[in-house]
């Protein structure tokens, strides 16, 4: 199996604020909007180097969205940033009318996705954000996997024209892809190629996936692992070549089975070539406190997970 | 130089516009967009700096959002016949595959508009990211929002209320179009909202009023005020008393023609009420 090292632990957030650190020097037009949570999105660098362009909102997450949208009128690139929660849920219809269906060019940033926020519990765990934000006609829906990817989809995102949701995350988690990787927006990446199981992730899950995929090959299962950053529009073409080959997939998520990456594979094997398919996602619950580690283990969304999902969809064959 | 005579004739024209809209699918709001035919027909007409043609960036133009997007025949009547799209494209209003959706909207490429509205509360937020774009575009033209009282009920709007002083949004003309009534009756029964004016005072904003807000004259004169109040480091809030339904006598002073189309016999009392002037469409 391919060798996928961790070059050091980081948290996918602060690979969002090196992106923005790096677009505020790069692209004059990128402007950023945060509603009271400079650190947790790491905008201090952007704040502080361009602060004619950084907008502190206060904790009025409507507005914000209203004033990114109207911020476009005039051509500017706007980057929100907040927790996930608060970045859908409760702007869901200002996202609607005033983002996607008006067409604005906006970028909403989302970290403290998920369980993995830790002990803050469900208030702020939010599980649906990705079923909310890919329903939408014309969003396209991105979830990166670490540091690296985190800041090359925030830099592909400024020159990616249309409204966006970029969702990433608090926990510190291993960096393994590499910093020249190309980010190709709706682009899966075959992590490894194998043929007994396909093992799609996104997000936290995807380390995940690697790990089980090595605990599989030393089972004898020889397991495939994709890693699908872009939720919408999804790369279909790999998804179905790569089951056309194992013959069955497990997907893994940190986000309800309900509107997850999970349905949206689904439906692109239901259409084209149904398959087995088993799912690593919650359960349709609230989060709770704890810590990351225990949380994932509790709501079945690690590597032990993914290997006893590989098991049982290879048995359905 | 104001030519008050054809401004009033080009509001009749639209109150027939309004009307005929309405009519002809027996759905629509005529209440509402007849409250501010004067009023959008002054923005339009005389107001605002518009640069020919429409561009979506509005860079060098002074830019109007209609955050209260049910009153959108009258909108549309406006931008039809200043040039925005065809007049007989209003016959398309509310029918199918047309650019004139029931709400205003962008999806469909119609000049004139930069942000769909309907779902209420969104568009001041809209107009201070707008105005703040300018700012940084170094661009002096200002942004003109036209939002409903009832919409004031929305929570958003007061988010975006005390941003906008906060952060000295003074390139921004917020209207507001105080006439009372809502859907389920006068405003002061369904919710009251207490003193409006004391209310942005507080917010720090500076507040006019335009007591006859459906007399072009009244209109012209308060808002070159409002316009002469810009850009001392406050947002500008205009609260413009209408008539609902004003120029079509049994609409008025009333919340009953909110969104009710009228039927065959009253729409011809009200084009009675309202002689052509500048073409039907």
């Amino acid at each position: 199996m391919k060798k996928y090292t961790n070059t050091g632990s980081k948290d996918t957030r602060s690979g969002f604020g090196a992106g923005m650190t790096e677009l505020g020097q790069k692209n004059e037009n990128v402007v950023a909007l945060c509603a009271d949570l400079i650190g947790s999105l790491k905008f201090d660098d952007f704040k502080k180097n361009h602060p004619e362009r950084f907008f502190q909102i206060g904790i009025a997450e409507a507005n914000m969205i209203g004033i990114a949208a109207g911020l476009t009128i005039g051509g500017k690139i706007p980057f929100t940033g907040t927790f996930a929660n608060f970045s859908t849920g409760r702007v869901y219809d200002q996202i609607r009318q005033s983002v996607a269906y008006s067409e604005k060019n906006v970028k909403i940033c989302a970290s403290h996705a998920g369980l993995t926020l830790g002990e803050d519990g469900a208030t702020h765990q939010i599980l649906e954000d990705i079923g909310l934000m890919k329903m939408l006609p014309g969003m396209t829906v991105i979830n990166t996997c670490d540091y690296n990817q985190t800041k090359a989809a925030t830099l592909a995102l400024a020159d990616h024209h249309g409204p966006a949701y970029l969702r990433f995350g608090r926990p510190v988690v291993p960096n393994f892809t590499s910093t020249d990787a190309p980010f190709v927006i709706g682009k899966a990446i075959i992590l490894n190629e194998g043929t007994d199981v396909t093992i799609i992730a996104t997000g936290h899950l995807v380390w995940e996936a690697l790990l089980a995929a090595e605990a599989l090959e030393a089972k004898g299962i020889s397991a495939e692992v994709i890693n699908i950053h872009t939720i919408k529009p999804l790369d279909d073409e790999a998804i179905l070549k790569s089951v056309a080959k194992t013959g069955c997939v497990v997907t893994a998520e940190e986000h309800n089975f309900l509107g997850g990456l999970g349905e949206s594979v689904s439906r692109v094997l239901a259409v084209n070539n149904p398959k087995p398919q088993e799912f690593v996602a919650v359960n349709d619950s609230f989060g709770e406190s704890g810590t990351p580690e225990q949380l994932m283990e509790k709501y079945k969304l690690n590597n032990k997970a993914i290997i006893e999902a590989a098991e049982r969809v290879i048995k359905r064959k | 130089m104001s030519n008050t005579q054809h401004l009033q004739d080009f509001t009749t024209q639209t109150r027939r516009d309004i009307l005929r809209m309405v009519h002809a699918v027996n759905s629509g709001h005529p209440g509402g967009s007849l409250g501010c035919a004067e009023f959008l027909t002054v923005l339009y007409q005389q107001l605002l700096q518009r640069n020919p043609g429409f561009s979506m960036d509005g860079i060098g133009e002074d830019i109007f959002f209609l955050s209260n997007g049910h009153i959108s025949p009258i909108f549309y009547s406006v931008l039809a016949r200043s040039g925005y799209f065809p007049v007989s494209e209003l016959a398309t209003f509310r029918k199918l595959n047309s650019r004139l959706q029931g709400h205003p909207t962008t999806h469909d490429g119609l000049p004139g508009v930069r942000m769909a509205a309907g779902s209420l509360g969104q568009g001041l937020s809209v107009a201070i990211g707008a105005a703040q774009a300018k700012k940084l575009n170094h661009d002096a033209h200002l942004v003109y929002v036209l939002t409903g009282d009832g919409e004031l009920q929305e929570g958003q709007n007061w988010e975006a209320i005390m941003y906008a002083s906060a952060k000295k949004v003074d390139n921004l003309i917020a209207t507001i179009d105080f006439n009372g009534q809502q859907i389920d009756g006068a405003t002061n029964d369904v919710l009251n909202m207490g003193n409006l004016k004391t209310k942005f005072e507080a917010f720090d904003w500076d507040v006019l009023e335009i007591k006859e807000g459906n007399n072009i004259e009244a209109i012209i004169k308060g808002m070159e005020e409002a316009k002469s109040r810009t850009g001392k480091g406050k947002p500008v809030c205009v609260l413009l008393h209408t008539v609902m339904g004003n120029g079509v006598d049994f609409m008025m002073h009333t919340h009953a023609w909110h969104g009710k189309a009228p039927n065959d016999d009253q729409l011809a009392v009200g084009l009675a009420q309202n002689l052509e002037t500048l073409g039907d469409y």
